[in-house]
């Protein structure tokens, strides 16, 4: 019992059952999932298949975040890749053919990835740190966005591209699907690999990892390029689900979102180890807190008060000196009962 | 002769060359200064019409807010510090003020009020930076969330503002010849020279530069860090809550959507104007430079007739040459070290 509380994913994996369960008390029908038409329908699966742009954006932002690094360029990326892959299904004739559609998508990705080594570039090559690095991109990608739509809400009637994010396969949402898939090479790729155990390295002492042999500069590069294109591919699921591409709207907040659930799945900012699954299950909080809120009838545009309250919470807990409170607090209590003790036997 | 003529000189290229080591923190603010200079004469030389006192006036009334932004985000970027929040909070503050003044409640309570509600929150921030060892990223982002979500509380809808006294710190405009200055202007101008004043000449704002420069050298002077490092975080709220006056007087109405990635715009115009992100260098008049370069871009860019967003493709581009020759300073002092 106490490893299992001991284990770190026991605490966001706990806050996660706990919020559905209030949502299963509160409203029943929240985990009931039925099938229709050879398609899962509920509460819960429409979290699943929301959650997909998040998943991608936060599980790139966890492995920049493992080498100490920040990407605050994200949400630029995906308003760039959506922008992109809209605008050519936009100029062709035929934008019902799958042909179109995959050259869009393929193109999207690939500006995304150049996106991305682009901040792997000014962060591992000149050494700029990765806050003022990827700043940069954050504050210039929108406007190349904007430029690349005309200043206007691209929109499309393609249903091949539809399909990514409203689709469904073998039950589930092919957005979800896309999502779990991507996670589960990136985690196979991590584990089954020294690349994990050396971008925690790199994460937690570069001039040591540096010093026993490990090429950091390639990992960080790598860290950076991943992190671009998966919020490339997030940015074509956000425009896909909406069939229009908004320059201003897409992405917005979500490089705050993404760090949000690298750390509620108990991630350190500070670099170092991390969890894919951590961040998994931080994104599916998110995404249930977010349902939640919508279901007291709190306006979306209102959520953020709640999110701040999480932020606050998450980053206390984890706070150094909240915990050498506690551990003090905890030691007197048990020192009187030490002290206790030696009287007892002189009695 | 000759020897008389080449004996001062190498003494006078000796003379700027040490002016210019003992100064090199002023130098990024120097080439944002010529960079101002140049856009005008390009401006000039394109336009023809660009530099008239018109133009120029309103230079200062389009940017008081994010002015008075800049002046706070430089106090914070100084300890090496960010604050994400500025942008929200004004948003906050506006429409906050918008509906107390739609309620009825006198001007003389309800700005008062606003800004204080920006104090708050950017004491908030601090402490958690301060107490709890959050992140200063980290930290504002949850005031960012915050001030976001209170602005939408107040009101989803935008809210016009009737009220005589906050109107009239737009309306009015004292002319001089074709110049011309409005009260925001001016409130501008007077944070900028109280900042200006705060850094150069206190103990807290040397205490500011110490603590950027290197926080430990700096508490082992025994300097108030603590208390300083909160301060800051009060400070870049005050002057959101003031940016909210500002832009609400500005725009006539309070708007819950006001202010998305101004606090990008603030970091840039501080970063421009010379103060370096990782702390320890930089000036509020120098961040009121970077201030008048983006506003600048901005109103080249609306003679051109171009696409708005031009304007954050460039000032990134700006911003990122600016970071890449920070950094190359920063190689360099160290190096000499």
């Amino acid at each position: 019992m106490k490893t299992l509380v001991r284990h770190r994913l026991f605490w966001p994996t706990a806050a996660l059952v706990g919020l559905i369960a209030i949502n299963a008390i509160a409203r029943p029908a929240f985990i009931k999932i039925t099938i229709r038409d050879g398609e899962l329908y509920g509460a819960l699966i429409d979290i699943l298949r929301n959650s997909a742009p998040l998943m991608l954006v936060a599980l790139g932002m966890t492995l920049v975040i493992a080498t100490r690094g920040i990407d605050l360029s994200v949400g630029a990326i995906m308003a760039v890749s959506g922008a992109v892959a809209l605008q050519i299904i936009a100029g062709s004739d035929e934008p019902n053919n799958i042909g179109v559609v995959a050259v869009a998508v393929g193109v999207a990705m690939l500006v995304s990835l150049v996106l991305g080594a682009w901040n792997g570039l000014l962060v591992s090559v000149m050494g700029i740190q990765p806050i003022i690095a990827t700043l940069v991109l954050m504050f210039a990608g929108r406007g190349v966005a904007l430029l690349i739509t005309g200043g206007k809400i691209t929109t499309v009637n393609s249903s091949p591209y539809k399909v990514i994010a409203t689709g469904f396969f073998l039950l589930l949402p092919v957005a979800f699907l896309i999502a779990m898939a991507i996670v589960a090479i990136v985690a196979f790729v991590e584990r089954r690999s020294a690349l994990g155990v050396l971008t925690e390295a790199v994460g937690i002492n570069p001039e040591a990892s540096r010093l026993a042999g490990v090429r950091s500069r390639g990992i960080i590069w790598g860290a950076y390029i991943v992190s671009g294109l998966l919020s490339g591919i997030a940015g074509i699921i956000y425009t896909s689900n909406i069939s229009a591409a908004d320059a201003n709207a897409a992405g917005l907040f979500i490089e705050l979102y993404a760090i949000l659930a690298v750390v509620l799945g108990g991630n350190s900012l500070m670099g170092g180890k991390f969890s894919i699954a951590g961040t998994v299950v931080g994104v599916l909080f998110i995404q249930t807190l977010d349902s939640t809120i919508l279901f007291l009838g709190v306006s979306p545009a209102q959520s953020p008060v709640f999110f701040a309250l999480v932020v606050v919470v998450v980053v206390l807990i984890q706070s150094p000196r909240l915990h050498r409170l506690a551990r003090r607090v905890s030691q007197s209590r048990r020192a009187p009962q030490a002290a206790s003790t030696p009287e007892e036997v002189a009695a | 002769m000759t020897a008389v003529d080449t004996v001062p000189r190498p003494a006078k290229v000796g003379s700027f060359r040490s002016f210019m080591s003992r100064r090199a923190s002023l130098m990024p603010t120097f080439a944002a200064v010529a960079i101002l200079i140049l856009i005008f004469i390009g401006a000039q030389m394109e336009f023809g019409n660009f530099i008239t006192p018109r133009n120029i006036s309103s230079l200062l009334l389009d940017n008081a807010y994010l002015l008075i932004l800049a002046v706070g985000m430089t106090f914070v970027i100084i300890t090496s510090g960010i604050d994400l929040s500025v942008g929200s909070v004004m948003a906050f503050t506006g429409i906050w003020l918008a509906k107390l003044l739609a309620g009825g409640t006198s001007a003389i309570i309800a700005i008062p009020a606003i800004v204080l509600g920006g104090a708050v929150i950017g004491l908030l921030i601090g402490v958690l930076i301060q107490y709890f060892d959050v992140q200063p990223f980290i930290a504002s982002l949850a005031g960012l969330f915050l001030a976001r979500g209170l602005a939408f509380v107040v009101s989803l809808q935008s809210i016009r503002v009737e009220n005589k006294a906050v109107l009239w710190l737009q309306s009015t405009r004292w002319h001089l010849g074709s110049w011309y200055i409005t009260p925001t202007g001016i409130l501008a101008l007077l944070v900028v020279a109280v900042g200006a004043f705060v850094m150069q000449y206190t103990r807290f704002g040397r205490t500011i530069y110490a603590i950027g420069g290197n926080e430990q050298s700096a508490r082992l002077m025994g300097l108030n860090i603590a208390r300083t490092k909160v301060l800051v975080y009060v400070i870049s709220g005050t002057c959101a809550g003031l940016a909210g006056l500002v832009l609400t007087a500005y725009s006539g109405a309070g708007y819950p959507r006001n202010g998305i990635g101004t606090e990008l715009d603030a970091i840039a115009a501080v970063v421009i104007g010379g103060t370096l992100l990782t702390g320890g260098t930089g000036y509020v008049l120098g961040s009121m430079v970077g201030v008048f370069v983006f506003g600048t871009i901005n109103t080249v860019i609306s003679f051109m007739g171009a696409e708005q967003s031009w304007t954050r493709i460039i000032v990134g581009v700006l911003l990122l040459v600016f970071i890449v020759v920070q950094r190359a300073i920063v190689a360099r002092a160290e190096r000499r070290r």
